[in-house]
């Protein structure tokens, strides 16, 4: 069996048998967007107006929520020396941790979204638009956030501090993911945005795995 | 015959000196032990010799090429048991045991026999987090097994382990031997492995 | 152990040698630039007084990104050549490079609230300059999590180089946004034209706050290293 597919089945294996750290930040996500109509009133047009930032901010926010949890349990039990020591490169194993905290936090977030596009009354012509968003951001969310979980990896406080480091660098993605919505709604067309988050989402692959792999090495020096 | 040696080794650890102009060399079929007090740097000297951390003086060769020029060769070669078990309660043991020895590639034992030969091949199927401390110990000794490295780096590998265990350990420890591989093995205990050097570290100030 | 220091001792007698050049330097630059900038350049047809906030806004903003510059070069350095001074160098820009980018995002705020009739206006170069004062904020704070120096100097390294790489990549995004959210072009902060008699005190405050750097980045460098003798002294009194 190839590297990846070893590495792959444990990592689903231990993520399926805890699976409850998944649902909660789903939980964590449905709860932070319905805040939000408490917060600013009920009114149709203005929860359509502000419906695809709260939806995208508290995505953000909720895949920063599992961030942390990326290599701290292989970082603490030892586990994360004898990767490192491991033949296999450690970008792959990087790459096959990223996917899977994708698959088990991106994608049931992408998977809630249409819900919660019905409450926040998000205009259906940009539904398509906003989950293609979703669907080439949210990647890149779990890219950079490995490098983030990385570097705090035996930090005091290493939550708070991975979100003060991360959510910074992600502001583009917001910024493109958000913008697309509005182009939609504007005539103006969503291709500009999705290109330039296609591109983000590239080049985060690209570079991100061998950042985090050299972070991975300094933490268990 | 292989040749694992290293020179001048001098190593910082946090802000204090933990090794100055340590040195050793080791041949295939060797062991080597490693003693000193707490804190004399025994776990620092295996950490350098698995290439986890770089000393800030000297050189780690194997076959007269610093091992920090081929890290993927080196790690091909060695297998590290450390102070953390790194054993996921989460997983069966065989799960546990199986994930490691594929990862390290094929050549070492299969792991239903590594966790027979430590007498814990009841266990295999059982969730790893209903062991005890001896068992999760064993546990991580397998991946030595597992591997089929020529080197072996053992941190306190009798922790935790009752009398027959660590004999045990000690034949296949022999056996590893034999066959040609090497061993570098810090403790406190008297392993009475047949042929072994010793370095006693300390006094690095 | 004693190469360790070698090459930092010979910084510190090299640094305390130039120091007060670089003051002197800095002095005669603040006086002169400040009286240009305060007495002797014109004021602002539209802008009144107020233009006069540019000659600290402007050259501020420019030392907050020339100080993040400064530190992903040291950081660089630091990782590559494993040059202990460049990573102290790289701590002790840092806090500098804040202030700069604090004092840049203040001076702005006030020339915003006569211009704009309001503190804070989401202006792209404004934004910019906040979301790098959070990238300085993010290193300093992970700088200092951990228990081991080492560990939070190298990783800080790596983040301010991850940083740096994204900072062009925040500009464009900021810029894009901003574009699209105020199609009606506000008052820029500065035009494309300035007058001649405004760049005369503008270049003579980047001055001034350039030598200012270089002389306190100094200052703090031989501070760090006296801190880190100090620390090597406690552990040999520890180890007996």
């Amino acid at each position: 069996m190839s590297a990846f597919a070893v590495l792959f089945r444990r990592e689903m294996r231990l993520a399926m048998r805890q699976s409850t750290d998944s649902f909660m930040v789903i939980a964590f996500f449905v709860v932070a967007v319905v805040l939000f109509p408490f917060g600013v009133g009920p009114e149709p047009n203005m929860l359509a107006r502000i419906g695809p930032g709260v939806i995208w901010v508290a995505a953000l926010l909720a895949a920063m929520l599992s961030m942390d949890r990326m290599f701290m349990g292989d970082y603490e039990d030892g586990s994360l020396e004898l990767l490192v020591l491991s033949p296999v490169p450690l970008e792959l194993v990087v790459l096959v941790k990223v996917l899977t905290h994708w698959l088990t936090t991106g994608l049931p977030l992408i998977v809630t979204a249409p819900l919660l596009f019905v409450m926040m009354n998000v205009p259906e012509d940009i539904w398509p638009v906003l989950l293609m968003t979703l669907l080439l951001g949210t990647p890149v969310l779990s890219l950079l956030g490995s490098v983030g979980a990385a570097l705090t990896l035996g930090a005091r406080r290493g939550g708070v501090l991975l979100s003060l480091l991360v959510l910074p660098l992600l502001i583009p993605v917001l910024i493109f993911a958000v913008g697309a919505g509005d182009a939609v709604l504007y005539g103006a067309g969503a291709k500009a945005n999705l290109m330039l988050l296609g591109g983000m989402l590239l080049g985060a692959l690209a570079l991100t795995p061998w950042v985090t792999a050299h972070a991975l090495r300094e933490a268990v020096a | 015959m292989a040749v694992f040696s290293g020179r001048d080794i001098d190593c910082i650890r946090g802000e204090r000196q933990v090794l100055s102009a340590a040195a050793f060399s080791l041949e295939s079929g060797g062991a080597l032990t490693l003693r000193g007090a707490n804190g004399a740097g025994k776990s620092t000297m295996l950490r350098l010799m698995a290439g986890l951390m770089r000393p800030v003086a000297g050189t780690i060769t194997w076959d007269g090429v610093d091992i920090a020029d081929d890290p993927h060769e080196h790690n091909a070669r060695l297998a590290y048991v450390g102070h953390a078990d790194a054993v996921k309660p989460a997983l069966s043991v065989l799960e546990n045991v199986t994930f490691w020895g594929e990862l390290a590639g094929a050549g070492g034992m299969a792991a239903a026999d590594a966790l027979a030969a430590l007498g814990i091949g009841h266990l295999s199927d059982l969730p790893a987090r209903y062991l005890s401390a001896g068992q999760r110990r064993r546990v991580n000794l397998t991946r030595a097994l597992t591997s089929g490295a020529d080197l072996w780096l053992l941190d306190e590998p009798t922790t935790a382990l009752d009398a027959a265990t660590t004999d045990a350990l000690t034949s296949l420890i022999d056996g590893h031997l034999k066959s040609g591989g090497m061993a570098v093995i810090s403790t406190h205990a008297e392993l009475g492995l047949a042929e072994t050097g010793t370095l006693t570290l300390g006094g690095a100030a | 152990m004693l190469h360790y220091f070698a090459n930092p001792t010979r910084f510190q007698r090299l640094s305390r040698r130039v120091e007060p050049w670089l003051l002197t330097a800095m002095l005669v630059c603040f006086g002169a630039g400040l009286y240009f900038a305060l007495f002797s350049s014109p004021v602002d047809y539209q802008q009144g007084h107020t233009v006069r906030i540019m000659y600290i806004h402007v050259p501020a903003a420019w030392m907050a990104l020339f100080c993040y510059t400064a530190m992903a070069v040291a950081a660089a350095v630091a990782m590559i050549w494993k040059h202990a001074l460049a990573d102290v160098a790289a701590k002790a820009t840092a806090p500098i490079g804040a202030a700069f980018t604090f004092l840049a995002l203040v001076t702005g705020s006030l020339w915003g609230k006569p211009m704009w009739g309001t503190w804070w206006v989401w202006d792209a170069r404004l934004t910019s300059v906040l979301v790098l004062f959070f990238l300085y904020l993010g290193y300093m704070a992970l700088r200092d999590a951990f228990d081991e120096p080492g560990r939070g100097a190298r990783a800080s390294a790596i983040l301010v180089l991850v940083g740096f790489v994204n900072v062009p990549i925040i500009k464009f995004s900021v810029d894009w946004w901003n574009t699209l959210h105020q199609p009606s072009s506000v008052l820029r902060m500065d035009g494309p034209t300035i007058h001649a008699d405004m760049l005369t005190p503008l270049f003579l405050m980047a001055a001034a706050f350039q030598f200012y750097y270089f002389w306190l980045v100094l200052v703090r460098i031989r501070r760090e290293l006296m801190v880190n003798r100090t620390r090597a002294l406690r552990h040999r009194q520890a180890s007996g």
